[in-house]
């Protein structure tokens, strides 16, 4: 008798705990700003053009080998609008490949990558999740507004913006972004010659 | 015996009734691979007198991808990636032992900091994936509350992997010569409390399980092998300690700062199924108090140490090893300079495990073979690589 009430016991207060579960398509659990989902180009607003200058070191360092790139001339460069004297023409990462693990995210010296917040975009078709650059910088731009994003690492592709970051970055010592890491001579100049090499 | 029957004056012949012999045969059961108990794909086949295991042979490979071969033709960093996908529940003790063996080979030395953070979320995973074991392990044996329960508790450390690494199992995390970047600023805070919510729950499985008398029968005295036996069959981790033997990587060679830290070593006795749950409770336990120590030590700090980002280690070989949860997990790797390794080997602890199952199971009965299996808490993805 006394053990089957202490039981309801255990079953009322089962039922009045909080609940640890969510109905997931329902509802959303709240992700982190460092949530890795997949990655997206981001745009550089003041120039009015992507980041990424197409110069393939994350097409180099990715394991799957889940993206390509292609770099183009930037006509804002001889306008004088732009620092780029390159810039992505084209650009095609396979999501059903990548396996976010954000290794393009690392190697670029430009901030073009970014990790978004984007993680459901299952498709019906097998190669729909082949997305191009105008998909890539709708997610990044996207992602750019949700967590309020701003370049982290010196733009190498101007020597002198790049002194003046480097000078912040001396004076911000306390930062944790390494400065060896962004002064790495080796993987900020890519030779087309290079990445042939590379791929063969 | 003819002699003794009485003659007769039929003139017939006599006709011998056999004595009674039992016409059985042993029988083939084939167990897996898409076996609910077998924690992957893992074929087991079993020759059973009735429902005695007669005999035992595994089969596995189900899951082979090549990831040793694969090593060879990926730059140190990407390797990260692939054995993030061996053993899947541990994620990042597998990276520290990728990291720390190209870091001896480089001779380098990651931050402090970055030394702490690493071994905090060791120490989580190995939370992670214990309680992992409890849930799967009690389901083996028909009880699902404890699944659920330690379902809820691996849900919270995941959720602070995602706010450390941003993913919450694959994280590719650890850097050769550091961490990728910096914890965020509640992190001690919210691991202090996890820690609290941990041991609580650690606590409720105990309570649960150790002491129930159905548990008991099930796991008392099943599957016994001896310090002795489990030392000449190369098991490691708490497969080994279960059976009395001391040996823990963390101790016996320490690697990180695991010297600065203060832990027991749970040792177990019979070396029975019992024992090795039990020692991953203890051992549970052990790790809640390492992540606080380890808090207490941390300070600030730079978290990667300033090495070239593509690591390029001379030419050379290593070997590295660092206690998984499943055991003795090392690495060895073989160099020539440059960005990929010549040739890489693993040294599974889930696979060396596995070796001791048909001495385990013979004798006993089908359904302890699972129960068995489950204290060997073997994860596929590591045992075929
Ligand atoms: S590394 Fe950066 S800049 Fe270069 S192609 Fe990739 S995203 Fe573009
Ligand atoms: S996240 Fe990894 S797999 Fe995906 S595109 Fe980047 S480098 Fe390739």
């Amino acid at each position: 008798m006394l053990s089957g009430f202490r039981g309801l016991g255990v079953t009322l207060r089962g039922a009045l705990r909080s609940k640890v579960t969510s109905e997931y398509p329902k509802e959303h659990l709240p992700l982190d700003n460092r949530f890795m989902g997949f990655p997206a180009l981001t745009w550089d607003v003041p120039r009015d053009e992507p980041y990424c200058t197409g110069c393939m070191v994350c097409v180099r360092y990715c394991p799957t080998q889940c993206m390509s790139a292609k770099m183009q001339d930037n006509e804002k460069f001889s306008e004088g609008v732009s620092h780029r004297k390159k810039i992505i023409e084209s650009f095609e990462i396979n999501l059903g490949r990548c396996i976010l693990c954000g290794i393009c995210v690392d190697v670029c010296n430009f901030d073009a990558i970014e990790m978004s917040l984007e993680h459901e975009r299952s498709e019906r078709l097998r190669n729909a999740n082949r997305v191009d650059l105008p998909t890539l910088l709708d997610m990044g731009r996207v992602y750019q507004v949700e967590v309020d994003w701003k370049q982290s690492k010196p733009n190498a592709a101007s020597p002198n913006e790049r002194a003046i970051a480097k000078a912040a970055a001396e004076e911000a010592k306390t930062a944790e972004e390494s400065v060896a890491e962004t002064s790495d001579p080796d993987d900020s100049v890519t030779t087309p010659e290079e990445t042939g090499e590379d791929a063969a | 015996m003819t002699e003794n029957v009485a003659p007769t004056n039929l003139g017939s012949t006599i006709i011998q009734v056999p004595s009674p012999e039992p016409g059985t045969v042993d029988m083939m059961v084939n167990m897996g691979p898409q076996h609910p108990a077998t924690h992957g794909v893992f074929r087991m086949e079993l020759r059973v007198d009735g429902e005695q295991i007669q005999d035992l042979v595994p089969h596995i490979g189900y899951l082979h991808r090549g990831s040793e071969k694969l090593c060879e033709h990926e730059s140190y960093s990407q390797i990260i990636t692939l054995f993030d996908r061996l053993d899947y529940v541990s994620n990042f003790n597998n990276e520290l032992v990728i990291v720390s063996a190209v870091e001896k080979l480089m001779d380098v030395a990651p931050p402090p900091r970055a030394e702490l953070i690493r071994i905090i979320m060791c120490e989580f995973n190995r939370i992670a994936s214990h309680l992992l074991f409890y849930g799967t392990f009690a389901i083996d044996m028909g009880a699902i509350t404890p699944l659920l329960y330690n379902f809820r508790d691996r849900e919270k450390i995941q959720a602070l992997f995602e706010s450390v690494s941003g993913a919450r199992m694959m994280h590719n995390y650890f850097r050769v010569g550091g961490v990728k970047e910096d914890v965020a600023d509640e992190f001690e805070s919210r691991s202090l409390a996890l820690c609290d919510e941990l041991e609580h729950g650690i606590d409720e499985t105990d309570r649960l399980l150790t002491e129930n008398e159905i548990f008991l029968e099930r796991t008392s005295g099943i599957g016994v092998i001896s310090g002795e036996d489990a030392l000449d069959w190369g098991l490691s981790g708490p497969v080994l300690r279960a059976s009395g033997v001391p040996y823990d990587v963390r101790v016996d060679e320490p690697y990180s700062r695991y010297d600065e830290l203060d832990f027991g070593i749970p040792v177990g006795s019979a070396g029975d199924c019992w024992d090795r749950f039990y020692v991953r409770i203890l051992e549970a336990r052990e790790s809640v108090s390492i992540i606080r120590q380890a808090i207490a030590l941390m300070e600030p700090g730079d978290t990667m140490s300033k090495i070239r980002r593509i690591a390029r280690p001379p030419a050379g070989e290593v070997y590295a090893h660092c206690e998984n949860p499943r055991g003795d997990l090392g690495v060895y790797i073989v160099s020539e300079g440059g960005e990929r390794p010549y040739r890489l080997k693993v040294r599974p602890p889930s696979f060396c495990n596995l070796q001791a199952l048909r001495d385990l199971t013979v004798g006993h009965y089908i359904a302890d073979a699972v129960v068995i299996l489950g204290t060997l808490d073997i994860v596929l993805g590591e045992v075929d690589r």
